[in-house]
This record gives C-alpha cells, sequence and structure tokens, in this order.
C-alpha cells in the first residue's frame, strides 16, 4: 500500500450526512401505503395463552388487522443457521399458543398510524395458564448443563480444559486465591432502537433493516417464508449503534414481513425501548469461580477457571468466558469449565466482547488479589507471568506487546508514585485508589468479498455486504481503496448495508477491519494487476512489462517505485484501450497462518478512582489504556472506539444491570431512566494509547481490530482501583455506594 | 397513548371548570405524556395550564413564594433562592436533567408519581394502579424502594427532591379549585400509603396548586441539600437530605431536616431534630443524633442499606451546612 491516508485521522466520509440528519436509518425510509405494527408481548414467563380478546383492539380506529397464533399464517420455518446462532431452534412467533418468556410476542396490531397501533395493541386481553418459571440464575446454579456444542470433537467452546495437574499444583502452592464473581445481565442499549420495514412485492420481500449482518437476515428471512435467498432484499446502510445486539435476526423482523404479508401493505415495525429488553439478546448473567496458586516469588503455579451463564430454554447461547484464562499469563497448570444454565427467560446474544470481557474481570481481580496476597506491584506479576508463546495451543503469538502496553501505561498514568497498601492515598474525604488490568481480545478474521469498479475519469465504487455500526467502517474502507488504488479518498465511494453486495461476515467481533478491510485490499490491487497486464505488452506505456511490486500509485496514476516520473495516468490507460470501467471482485478467507499462530490484540488499563470514605459513592477520576492492536488504519476513529469501550467498561463495573422479577420474569429496569449507564458528570479524564505494532502475519492488512479490546479490562481495572481505595473486594458487579459503607 | 382530548385553558379558573369536567391539569408534561405513553395514566381529556400566571418568585421579609408554574430552571437559577434558601436550588439541581428542569413546573414537580419501576411497567399490575393486586416490589426488586411509611401494600419511594426541601422548611401550598381556595402544609398534602396506595395526596381532582410559600427564618440561609446516588446526574436518590440550622453562639437554636428517597412519602426527620435543638453543634452533637435516624425504619433485604446510609448522609450534610453556619 502506498502513502496516503491509511493510519491519518481521517474524518467520517458519512460525519455531514450524519449529523445533518440525512442518513436514513431502518425506520426513516418513507414508502407509499405504509402501515404501522406494535408488538404485544406476554406478561408471564412461562404456560400458555388461553384466551385473547383482540376484539376492541380489531374495533379501535385506524385498525387494519391483529394477527395472533390464532390467525397467523403458518411459516415454513426451514432450518437456518447462521455460524453465530446458537444450538437450540430460535422463536417460532406466533405460530403456536406456548410463552417462554414474559415479553415475548404473542400478538401484533396493524394500524393506519402509530398511534393508532399503539392504543389498539393496549386493548388486546390475554389470558394464561401459567407455569412457575425457573428464573432465580443464582439459586439454580446447580442445574447448569453442559452446552450440546462442547460435545463435538475438538468444539471452539470446551466444556472442559485442563493441561498440567492443577489440582495438585494448588496443593503444592505457596500462596493460593479462591474467589467467586458475579456479573448481572447487561443490555446493549444502542441508541436507535431496532426497526424493520417490510414490503412485499409478489413472493420478493424486500427489509429495511438495522443490521450488522444483511446476508443473514436475508438467509434466515427467506428459511422462515421459505423463499429462495434470491427473493429476498435487505437493505441497511446505517445503524446506529448496535454493539452486537443485530448480530442476529430476531423475532420482530419475522413479525414486520409476517404482518405486510397478512395485510398486504408495506410495514413498519419499530420495537420500544422496553420491547428490546425482552426481545433482543444480551450479555449473560454469569457466576464465576477462580482458583490460582502461585509460589511465593509470584510465579503462577495453577489457574483454575470455572464459569456459569445464563441461557433461554429454548437456545444455547455459549461465549468465550474462560478462555482467556488458558493463555494471558504463563501457566503450567490450567483447567478451564464452561457450563450454561438454562431459565425460562429469551436468549442472550453476543454483547461488545462477548465472554472474553466478562471472564477478564474475574481473572484480572484474582490477579489482583494475588498481588496483595504476594505483596507484590500487580504491575510486576503480570510481567513475571508473560508467557513466551501461547501455552494453551503452544503456537507462538503473530505478535504480543503486552509488555510495552504494561511500560507505557505505567509511565502514562504515573504507576511509579502509588501506595501499595490499601486506604493509603487520600484527597480530603475520598480515598483514592489505582488499579490496573489486561485487556485482551483474539483477532477474528472472516470470509469477505469486495467488488471495485474503477471508472476512466479516475472515480471508484467499491461494495460490500459490510456494516457500519459506528466504528466508521465507510471511512476506513474508503482510506484503503484510496490509497491501494491511488486515487483520492473523495474518488472513492464505499456502499455497505444490502444483501445484493457481495458477501461479508457479520460486523462484530471487529473482524470487519480485518477481514473486508482485506477483501477491499485484495479486489484494489487485483485491479491494478489486470490494469498492468493490459500494458504488459502496450508498445505506448512507459509501464509496459512492469510488475506489481515494482509499482506505485497516487493521485490517479500508476509509476514505477524507483523512478515516479515514469508513469501514467488510468484516465490515460483506460482512453487507450477502450474501457469505461475495469470490474474486480475479489475473496478475504483465513489462511493457513491461523493454525502457526495465536492471533490475538493486547492492551493495559489504569484507572483511578474516588471513592467517597463515608458514603461509598465511586468516581472514576481517570482512565489511561494503552493498546497493542496491529496497524490503525485510521486513529482518529480508533481512538473514538477505545474512549466508547471504556465508558462502557466503567458502565459495566459500576451501573449495569438489567434485573429481572424473579417471580414473573418480566425486566424490572426496561428503560434508560432505570438501567443506568454513565453521563458525561460520571466520566473522568481517559486517555488512550496505541503502541506500534506491526503483525506481518494476522491478515493482509496487519489489522486486529479494536471495538472488543477496548472494552475489555476496563472493568476489573476499576473493581481492583476500588479495592486500592477501599480495602473492599467488591467481586460482584455493578460496583455500587451501598456495597462499599 | 390512549385518546383524549385537549384543551388550552387562558386563565385558573378555566382551568379548574376544566379540570371540573374530568381534564388532567398538564403543565411541563414531564411526568404525564411518560404515563400516558405507558399506558400507566389514561386520562381522557387534558387541560393546558401553561399560559395561567403564576410563574413568579417572590421574596419578602415574610418569606418565598413560587408560583406553580415556574419551571425548576428558573427557580434553580434564582439568585435570591441561591442565596437565602440554598437547599431548594440544590435540591433541584440534583434533579432530572437540564432539559426537564427547563419543562417541568414547580407544581408538578410535587405531584411527579413514584418512579418504582413496577408501577412504571405496563406488563404488571400493582396496587398503585390496580388496588388490591398486591405490590410485586416487596417480594421482588426493591432495592430503590423506601423504608419509611411503607405499607404491606406499597413500598414506592416518593421521587421528588424539590419535596424534600420544602417539607423540611415547612413550606405551605396554596391550592384553588371549584370549592374556592385553601392553604395546608405541604407536609399535609401527601397521604402514606396505608391501604389506598393509589391515593397519593389530598387534593381534589380540580384543585390547582397555585404556589408555594415558604416561611423566612434564620436558618434558611444555611441550608444544605445533598444526594447520594447511583450515577452523578440524571438519577432519584438512594438517600437524599435536606437540612436548613440556625446556630447562634455555637448552640443549634433551629434545624430542619428531611430525607429524601427513603420514604413513601417526603420524610421529615423530627426526632433528630429535637435531638439536635439546644446542643452544641459538633460533631458530637451530630453524631448522637443521627444515631436516632433509623428509628421507625421497616426495610426489606434489597434497601436495608438505606438506614446506614440514611445515617452518613445526614453527617455528612451537618458537616457540609457547618461551613456555612
Amino acid at each position: 500500500m502506498s502513502q496516503g491516508s491509511v493510519g491519518k485521522p481521517m474524518d467520517r466520509v458519512d460525519g455531514m450526512l450524519k449529523v445533518t440528519g440525512r442518513a436514513k436509518y431502518a425506520a426513516e425510509h418513507v414508502l407509499p401505503n405504509l402501515a404501522h405494527a406494535v408488538i404485544v408481548t406476554s406478561t408471564v414467563a412461562k404456560g400458555q395463552v388461553i384466551l385473547l380478546d383482540a376484539n376492541a383492539a380489531r374495533c379501535a380506529a385506524g385498525v387494519i388487522a391483529v394477527i395472533s397464533h390464532l390467525n397467523a399464517p403458518k411459516l415454513p420455518y426451514r432450518e437456518h443457521k447462521s455460524p453465530l446462532d446458537p444450538a437450540g431452534e430460535r422463536l417460532h412467533v406466533l405460530q403456536d399458543d406456548a410463552v417462554l418468556f414474559n415479553g415475548q410476542p404473542i400478538a401484533i396490531v396493524v394500524a393506519e398510524t402509530l398511534d393508532q397501533a399503539e392504543y389498539a395493541a393496549s386493548l388486546v386481553r390475554a389470558e394464561y395458564a401459567s407455569k412457575t418459571p425457573s428464573l432465580d440464575f443464582v439459586g439454580a446454579l446447580g442445574h447448569a448443563v453442559m452446552p450440546d456444542v462442547s460435545r463435538v470433537p475438538n468444539s471452539p467452546f470446551p466444556a472442559s480444559t485442563c493441561r498440567g495437574d492443577p489440582e495438585l499444583a494448588l496443593a503444592k502452592a505457596d500462596v493460593k486465591i479462591d474467589a467467586e464473581y458475579l456479573i448481572p445481565r447487561q443490555q446493549h442499549n444502542p441508541i436507535e432502537p431496532h426497526a424493520t420495514i417490510a414490503q412485499w412485492e409478489g413472493d420478493q420481500l424486500t427489509l429495511w433493516d438495522k443490521t450488522q449482518w444483511v446476508v443473514n437476515v436475508r438467509n434466515e428471512l427467506a428459511a422462515i417464508f421459505g423463499l429462495s435467498p434470491d427473493n429476498v432484499h435487505v437493505i441497511s446502510p446505517f445503524v446506529g449503534g448496535a454493539f452486537g445486539t443485530t448480530l442476529r435476526a430476531w423475532s420482530h423482523v419475522t413479525l414486520s414481513a409476517l404482518a405486510a404479508k397478512y395485510v398486504g401493505r408495506p410495514v413498519k415495525l419499530v420495537l420500544t425501548r422496553r420491547q428490546m429488553y425482552s426481545q433482543t439478546g444480551y450479555r449473560p448473567e454469569t457466576w464465576q469461580r477462580v482458583t490460582i496458586g502461585a509460589s511465593y516469588n509470584g510465579r503462577l503455579s495453577a489457574i483454575v477457571h470455572r464459569a456459569v451463564a445464563e441461557t433461554s430454554n429454548y437456545e444455547q447461547y455459549v461465549d468465550r468466558v474462560v478462555d482467556s484464562s488458558r493463555f494471558l499469563h504463563s501457566c503450567p497448570n490450567v483447567a478451564t469449565h464452561y457450563a450454561i444454565l438454562p431459565l425460562d427467560v429469551h436468549t442472550p446474544v453476543y454483547m461488545r466482547a462477548p465472554g472474553t470481557a466478562s471472564g477478564i474481570f474475574a481473572l484480572e481481580c484474582a490477579m489482583d488479589e494475588l498481588a496483595y496476597e504476594l505483596q507484590m506491584d500487580p504491575v510486576a506479576l503480570r510481567l513475571l507471568n508473560e508467557p513466551a508463546r501461547d501455552e494453551s495451543v503452544n503456537l507462538p503469538f503473530s505478535s504480543r506487546s503486552t509488555r510495552e502496553c504494561y511500560r507505557l501505561g505505567s509511565e502514562h498514568f504515573g504507576w511509579a508514585a502509588r501506595k501499595p497498601e490499601p486506604r493509603s492515598m487520600r484527597d480530603g474525604r475520598w480515598l483514592i485508589g489505582w488499579g490496573m488490568a489486561t485487556s485482551v481480545y483474539h483477532t477474528i478474521c472472516g470470509r469477505a468479498e469486495a467488488r471495485v469498479r474503477l471508472f476512466a475519469d479516475g472515480h471508484a465504487e467499491v461494495e460490500s455486504a459490510a456494516s457500519d455500526m459506528g466504528p466508521g467502517t465507510y471511512t476506513s474502507m474508503t482510506q484503503v481503496a484510496s490509497d491501494t488504488l491511488g486515487i483520492r479518498p473523495e474518488c472513492v465511494r464505499f456502499s455497505l448495508g444490502d444483501s445484493t453486495f457481495p458477501y461479508a461476515s457479520p460486523h462484530g467481533g471487529s473482524l470487519t477491519m480485518a477481514s473486508v478491510g482485506s477483501a477491499v485490499y485484495r479486489a484494489c490491487m487485483t485491479a491494478r494487476a489486470k490494469i498492468l497486464a493490459l500494458l504488459h505488452a502496450d508498445a505506448r506505456s512507459p509501464l509496459r512489462g512492469a510488475s506489481l511490486d515494482i509499482i506505485d500509485a497516487t493521485d490517479g496514476r500508476l509509476f514505477l517505485r524507483a523512478n515516479q516520473s515514469c508513469g501514467e495516468r488510468y484516465q490515460e490507460i483506460f482512453e487507450r484501450h477502450g474501457l469505461d470501467v475495469l470490474e474486480v471482485t475479489e475473496m478475504m478467507q483465513p489462511g493457513d497462518e491461523q493454525h502457526q499462530y495465536s492471533m490475538k490484540a493486547f492492551g493495559a488499563l489504569f484507572a483511578e478512582v474516588g471513592v467517597d470514605r463515608d458514603l461509598g459513592i465511586i468516581q472514576v477520576r481517570r482512565m489511561v489504556g494503552v493498546y497493542a492492536a496491529g496497524r490503525i488504519v485510521n486513529p482518529k476513529m480508533a481512538r473514538s472506539q477505545l474512549i466508547s469501550g471504556m465508558v462502557g467498561g466503567i458502565g459495566m463495573a459500576l451501573m449495569e444491570h438489567t434485573i429481572t422479577d424473579r417471580q414473573s420474569g418480566c425486566i424490572v429496569n426496561a428503560d434508560l431512566a432505570n438501567y443506568l449507564v454513565p453521563v458525561n458528570a460520571d466520566i473522568g479524564a481517559l486517555e488512550p494509547f496505541f503502541v506500534e505494532e506491526s503483525d506481518p502475519h494476522v491478515n493482509p492488512l496487519g489489522v486486529k481490530g479494536v471495538g472488543e479490546l477496548a472494552l475489555v479490562g476496563v472493568a476489573p481495572a476499576i473493581a481492583n482501583a476500588i479495592f486500592h481505595a477501599t480495602g473492599k473486594r467488591i467481586r460482584e458487579f455493578p460496583i455500587t455506594a451501598d456495597k462499599l459503607i | 397513548m390512549n385518546p383524549f382530548q385537549f384543551q388550552r385553558a387562558q386563565d385558573d379558573r378555566g382551568a379548574i371548570e376544566a379540570a371540573a369536567d374530568g381534564a388532567r391539569f398538564l403543565a411541563g408534561g414531564t411526568t404525564l405524556i411518560d404515563l400516558m405513553h405507558e399506558h400507566i395514566e389514561q386520562p381522557k381529556a387534558l387541560v393546558d395550564i401553561n399560559r395561567l400566571a403564576g410563574r413568579d418568585i417572590q421574596i419578602t421579609a415574610r418569606g418565598l413564594t413560587i408560583g406553580s408554574l415556574a419551571r425548576m430552571s428558573d427557580v434553580a437559577a434564582n439568585r435570591e433562592i441561591c442565596a437565602f434558601y440554598p437547599v431548594i436550588s440544590e435540591s433541584l439541581l440534583a434533579s432530572a436533567s437540564p432539559q426537564i428542569r427547563n419543562m417541568a413546573s414547580i407544581g408538578g414537580n410535587l405531584l411527579q408519581r413514584t418512579r418504582c419501576t413496577y408501577f412504571r411497567d405496563p406488563g404488571v399490575s400493582c396496587n398503585k394502579k390496580q388496588p388490591g393486586s398486591g405490590c410485586p416490589s416487596r417480594t421482588g426488586a426493591h432495592r430503590t424502594n423506601a423504608i419509611f411509611g411503607v405499607s404491606e401494600n406499597c413500598i414506592a419511594t416518593h421521587a421528588s427532591d424539590l419535596a424534600v426541601a420544602l417539607v423540611a422548611l415547612d413550606a405551605t401550598v396554596c391550592v384553588r379549585g371549584s370549592a374556592g381556595e385553601r392553604n395546608f402544609p405541604l407536609a399535609e398534602m401527601y397521604r402514606l400509603p396505608g391501604g389506598t396506595p393509589h391515593v397519593e395526596h389530598i387534593l381534589q381532582a380540580d384543585e390547582l396548586i397555585v404556589g408555594i410559600d415558604v416561611p423566612a427564618g434564620p436558618h434558611t440561609a444555611h441550608s444544605h441539600y445533598l444526594k447520594v446516588r447511583d450515577r452523578a446526574s440524571y438519577e432519584f436518590a438512594l438517600v437524599s437530605a435536606a437540612i436548613a440550622l440556625h446556630v447562634e453562639s455555637g448552640i443549634i437554636r433551629a434545624v430542619r431536616l428531611a430525607a429524601g428517597g427513603v420514604g413513601t412519602v417526603p420524610w421529615r426527620l423530627r426526632h433528630v431534630e429535637q435531638t439536635l435543638v439546644g446542643q452544641q453543634f459538633d460533631e458530637h452533637a451530630w453524631r448522637d443524633a443521627v444515631a436516632r435516624a433509623g428509628e421507625g425504619a421497616q426495610p426489606l433485604t434489597q434497601n436495608a442499606f438505606k438506614v446506614e446510609l440514611l445515617k452518613r448522609v445526614l453527617f455528612r450534610a451537618l458537616e457540609e451546612v457547618a461551613d456555612r453556619v
């Protein structure tokens, strides 16, 4: 790639559209004859609907239809599993009288206006034959089960792993830490609610949807309605935040299509904030127990990490809670155990740094506990146990810059001035605490395709069925295409969010830059190669016979790297060869290197908190985060991601908590007034830094992604700082004043 | 939202007549409209009272008068209130968000309904909404609910910070209705839940709060509002305290104390006041007094911490107001 915009803090190419309201989100598309739908939900967690009285609703002004299991068409629900879908079977919406969780759709009202539909929905009366639900996570821990996915050989989610003899090592350890940690259910809460507009033209279904994965929505809806995927078109150019919540097509997408078919008109369906808490996924509640053994000199001898996470009774959501314990720190004897606990709730889903953020909380707090037990500096303890390779798979890391992260982080934070004893640092009535934790996220690369059309006038159109939920996909892909083709960023138009575009993996797991970015890079390189092929025997070209590796391109011109004056413009080449447009589609697929290296991004978090001595009020005064994530395509947008991760981590540690009523299963705090996320006043100075890291193995662009990494480690750094401030070890999120007084 | 009639009153009389016909008063709308969206409130008619007089703020030697339609932000920013009744300004600034304070009226603030999330969930029945249906919070989530003034039927916390400050200052309310005008102490406006938690105050449906009177006294300028909550802004109190003090020659001559986040109504702590009056104004006296703050509390498992937190908040409020005495 030639010198250009990659690595520069370019402004968002879609920024102006967004701040002027011209970026159209799913619910904002205007269609003629659009009807509005509102969902009616169950108010019990388990049982059957025995009576559904929709008479009053049907008679209300403007109502077009009330659809329930009594009159809904039976949908084919052909088998469909995306790689992200959990074992089990998705909710078949309005297909029978069964109630599987509180807040489940039991009817849908379609009316001329939204107000009419809302009012009519409030008139629908349901009666239930209710059974006692199982909802008490902690109380039911003994009923945890092995996930089905763990039963297959070489499962990515093994129920148990073991190397060495952890039990023996624990028995012999000089020092032992054994602690339990609880994380409550947490909710993504993007600003933009889930929304779908469905329109049928014959057997052709078009969906304007909020999604991180248009291709899957297309395939899933095709399966549910028994259509060919070619008959479904999903459009999703803008996503107003998601954090993983739109990695699945939830039942409202099906409901909108079902309603549109039923009434023979396009239908718009927007979930209410309250409905988002019960009809879309969440980060599952988890119980963890970490046992660590170490010698007096601080060398780890054993880690046993157990976790149980909630899931629904109809699907087995799993994530990587215990995985990091197998490789983050060097340790000869390591066992992990992972189980799930099915409850009468709806299914969890990936939420920013799924599993890892939860698991690192337990591991990095336990490491902190060990540091105090050993009277050793927490950074020194980690440096002492820094592994030379990934001990879980016995492979070298493609790159690992933890030492540099610790060093830079300590320096920027001023860690050397820390007094080790808890409660030893004060500011008036405030107890001051400094804590740290390590961050990690595995680098994922998925299959992705990109199509490039380079036009004679030197502008290019690039397409991929990717998504941009906020990290800046539009901009970073523009930068990659601009640099690789050697044309100015203004000459590139990158488009995404359309299921007719070339395939892209889900926009999650921080894989978009690595996957789609690499596909864009390859497509652009291939376009260059094709042009060179044209010139191969072109006597009139100064570049005839030149090979790809000695060519550079900038400002719409190809030239010899060794002699910039020897070259010519795309325009000249295209004109001479009678070309209007050159089209290339290329694919990025994870290669063998995935099996030769352990690929992970790392970071180190340092937090300062103030805790009011008497009142327990917690302030996060400042945080320093240092991250090594390979090449940073756009430092400005990457920085925004890191800051957002830090803010998310403050919420995770101190506030976020979806409260389920253990009797009825209703979500007690299903709105943004009662589900707390940090406000500006809760956020101190946040200082993210990058460590320069060049990784030739991860993918052609050398990027690792930062979206998930940004959240991991923040909450444990804060929890550790709170211990340092107060001497109280709180092992249950959220850490609130009442736990500290 | 249910369909409803809407009209705009030009004067008190028009508003009261509309209310007598069944309309509900609409001022800032920051509570009522939210609850209508969730179908918790289903008024058949609304009467907009925003054109009525009653936004004035007057301070005389006898006290402070606030028109009920004054906005929270106007009262909070009033210089004389900041100087002579700081507890009022502070309680308002600790409430809601700037956007809400710009809209919400003082009268509406005092009549805002509880934030008990069971009450606000349309899928849940509770005694406040469907009398006799039970209190799901008692056996469910109740960390933020009340420890004082509770009954078997309801433990919902009163949400207003301002009301706590005003109850501490012995404010009175002036209301006007079809039966004429009357005045009574604000503390008497609120009803404990008892067996009828759906009845929250003594106002008739057509009675309009027109103003609030706060009597002057040497204590009002030495007053303070302290609020502990789960985040730094835009959140209701776990525990809050309103305090006003008159100290002369090191002796506490008068003190007013009320607590928020702990009561089903704004909770005056007269027994703590009595312990303080006549004492030396020092930490020793504060400690003795706040030790009594939990008397009469009926906490449940998740909100038991409020008893201890209340004592600490009161002590801190005394410490902080000491700087102003």
